[in-house]
């Protein structure tokens, strides 16, 4: 529409008539247009490319009503807020910023637009405008880890840590517990590898695990460049971390945990049309179906198949939960009494490993 | 702690492959500084090598070709930076700042169809006889041929700076560009092949992430390693062989660091993960102080733009 005085009034006229109709002004003229903020490359195989995937089942399920865009490989950091700002001037009305390192520069961006919605994942800060959302990762590990116990001829078991947060030790907690239980002997090993992608850097810390002797690696980090080490190394097995990582089927890469945000997005994207969006923070699992565990190989037998398929079931109905006492800390001291759950507020703060890991959490 | 879980036997021989990539990036950017250009664009050419000889590698089956192709992408973007810097004398900084930006963004385009594709695997190459000796067999002799070929690279370099008359006429242009115009050696000419040189080598060092490490392709998947090869320039002082010990220390400290991790040393992992730039620095102020000082000379005509009427 050319905008000079006469249709400008002409519009204002129009607006304020449809105002005094009670007809909502915003929908119908145009598509909501919904923004994602990524921290690696969309063709990473691993974190972002489930966050786009879910970008790309609402745009199928919405069609032309809305209208997405995103930027890939955004720094941490200072950069982010000028990205995120640029979203908004362009015209976005609800933005998910898809790594825990956008926390303030969201807050930030969002404090300034109290129009535009914001939604962060992994984080903890929220505000009217600024929800968060989050999936419980530790129930995949729960999993995974079972299967990793069972599995392992020589008892270590290898994580590839990103950076020592919250998220990252309930996984490794988690996965520890669980393999524990079905395997008395066993033991982790732990190396932070402090990025979240760089694959040179996991193929390295993979091949170090493997030449100690590992021959079970769980990563954190969201490369397949693990999987390609231990395919190389042969008789070592892993899981897909974030995507499916099928091209590793079905050696080694064993199963998987498999982060789902379609459905979440499509949720929020429909509250946004609808007037009904408020801030929350939410935190889905197995459950909510927010945590896909992904095909068990045929190379795992048939009874531990079974048997992690089985406390998959048990998390994703809540009849139980990965941190379930009795627990200890690290150094010995109690943490959960038996049959006491651990809280979400106590999860989400996480900072110590549980009694029977070696090794310290850097600082 | 279990330091006794790491084999030496194996450090030492997954030293020699993690040193490899920054090493052949490292070795052709000494031939262009030491003609007397200052290429910041390694970074772009490595990952642009990367993909071509990814791309190359899966068209044709074969990861030896996929070499060839890798060290063609790397010397064609490079004979960009050429054309910008030695006949329209752009400021070279910038040009390579820019060119590893152009390098980073046209891999990530070129890559799309190859996310999750499988590379072809490289033969390994089992010296027989010498790769049975124990302890030395798994370090030196049961590595791929790229391995192989970046040490000879190194010892080529050498010769040819310091053997041969063409490398001479090289550190000439080098180390003051006037002069050997004057005597009549074509200065452009010659940076236009080192340049080349150049490319072709952080191309291969790309594609052996891509290839042989990884292996498969990824985007960013060089992660820097282009910035670590200038820095290794600096660190060998502008000499072959210094560089390959530059190399190793780096490629060594890099995979030293995660064993100890793994083998749950008692040392902070922001400790380890800087000694490698920590030694650089303390290396450069060891043979920049007194006696050594000259032996730090950069190329006297580095990062200087050049024409014939001046």
């Amino acid at each position: 529409m050319k905008l000079n005085r006469r249709t400008l009034l002409a519009s204002g006229a129009t607006a304020a008539t449809l105002a005094v109709l009670g007809v909502p002004v915003r929908a119908q003229d145009a598509p909501l247009k919904v923004g994602f903020i990524y921290v690696g490359p969309v063709g990473d195989g691993g974190w972002t490319f489930q966050h786009d995937q879910g970008r790309l089942a609402a745009q199928e399920h919405f069609g032309d009503a809305i209208e997405t865009i995103f930027q890939e490989s955004v720094p941490e950091g200072a950069d982010a807020e000028r990205a995120i700002t640029q979203m908004v001037l362009s015209g976005c009305q609800l933005i998910f910023t898809t790594s825990f390192g956008f926390m303030d520069p969201t807050a930030n961006v969002a404090a300034q637009f109290p129009d535009v919605k914001f939604e962060h994942a992994t984080g903890y800060k929220t505000a009217p405008n600024l929800a968060t959302y989050d999936a419980r990762f530790y129930e995949g590990r729960a999993v995974i880890g079972t299967i990793a116990g069972r599995m392992t001829q020589t008892n270590k078991i290898g994580y590839i840590g990103s950076f020592p947060i919250p998220e990252v030790i309930q996984g490794i907690n988690s996965s520890f517990i669980h393999a524990r239980k079905v395997n008395p002997d066993v033991e982790m090993v732990v190396i932070w590898a402090y990025t979240w992608f760089d694959p040179a850097k996991e193929a390295d810390a993979a091949k170090a695990m493997i030449e100690q002797g590992v021959d079970v690696i769980l990563q954190h980090t969201d490369s397949t460049a693990p999987q390609a080490a231990a395919q190389e190394a042969g008789n070592v097995f892993t899981f897909g971390q974030a995507s499916d990582m099928a091209a590793f089927k079905p050696t080694p890469r064993i199963s998987s945990i498999i982060d789902n945000w379609g459905p979440y997005y499509i949720q929020r994207i429909q509250a946004a049309l609808d007037g009904t969006w408020e801030s929350q923070s939410f935190w889905g699992g197995i459950g909510e179906g927010e945590v896909l565990i992904g095909e068990i190989t045929e190379a795992v037998p048939a009874e531990v198949k079974a048997e992690a398929e089985a406390l998959a079931a048990a998390i994703g109905d809540k009849s139980y939960h990965p941190f379930t006492g009795p627990l200890n800390r690290q150094d010995g001291t109690p943490w959960l009494a038996e049959g006491q759950v651990a809280t979400d507020e106590e999860l989400k703060g996480l900072n110590f490993y549980v009694e029977g890991i070696t090794g310290e959490i850097p600082a | 702690m279990d330091l006794t879980s790491i084999s030496p036997v194996l450090l030492l021989a997954s030293l020699m492959v993690a040193a490899t990539p920054i090493l052949l990036a490292a070795l052709g950017e000494l031939v262009v500084e030491r003609a007397g250009v200052l290429n910041l664009g390694v970074e772009g050419m490595m990952i642009t090598g990367a993909i071509a000889g990814f791309a190359t590698a899966v068209a044709t089956g074969s990861a030896l070709l996929g070499f060839v192709g890798a060290a063609a992408g790397g010397a064609a973007l490079s004979l960009l930076f050429a054309v910008l810097v030695l006949w329209l004398r752009s400021n070279q900084v910038a040009t390579g700042l820019a060119l590893t930006l152009f390098g980073l963004g046209l891999a990530s385009l070129a890559g799309q169809p190859y996310n999750g594709v499988r590379a072809p695997p490289m033969p390994e190459l089992d010296i027989p006889l010498l790769s049975g000796i124990p302890v030395l067999g798994p370090i030196l002799f049961r590595h791929d041929p790229v391995v192989y070929l970046a040490l000879a690279l190194v010892g080529g370099v050498w010769w040819f700076l310091h053997r041969a008359r063409a490398g001479l006429v090289l550190r000439a242009v080098g180390e003051n560009h006037d002069a050997a115009h004057a005597l009549g050696y074509k200065v452009l000419r010659l940076r236009l092949l080192a340049i080349a040189f150049g490319g072709a080598c952080a191309g291969l060092g790309g594609a052996y992430l891509s290839l042989v490490r990884v292996p498969q392709w990824t985007e960013g998947i060089t992660a820097g390693a282009g910035w670590i090869a200038l820095a290794i320039v600096v660190f060998a002082s502008w000499r072959p062989l210094r560089l390959l010990l530059g190399a190793w220390l780096f490629g060594g400290i890099s995979v030293l660091q995660l064993n100890l991790q793994a083998a749950n040393a008692p040392i902070p992992v922001e400790v380890l993960s800087m000694t490698p730039y920590l030694v650089t620095i303390l290396v450069l102020v060891l043979i920049s102080s007194g006696r050594g000082r000259a032996r730090l000379a950069a190329p006297g005509s580095l990062g200087q733009p050049f024409h014939a009427s001046r």
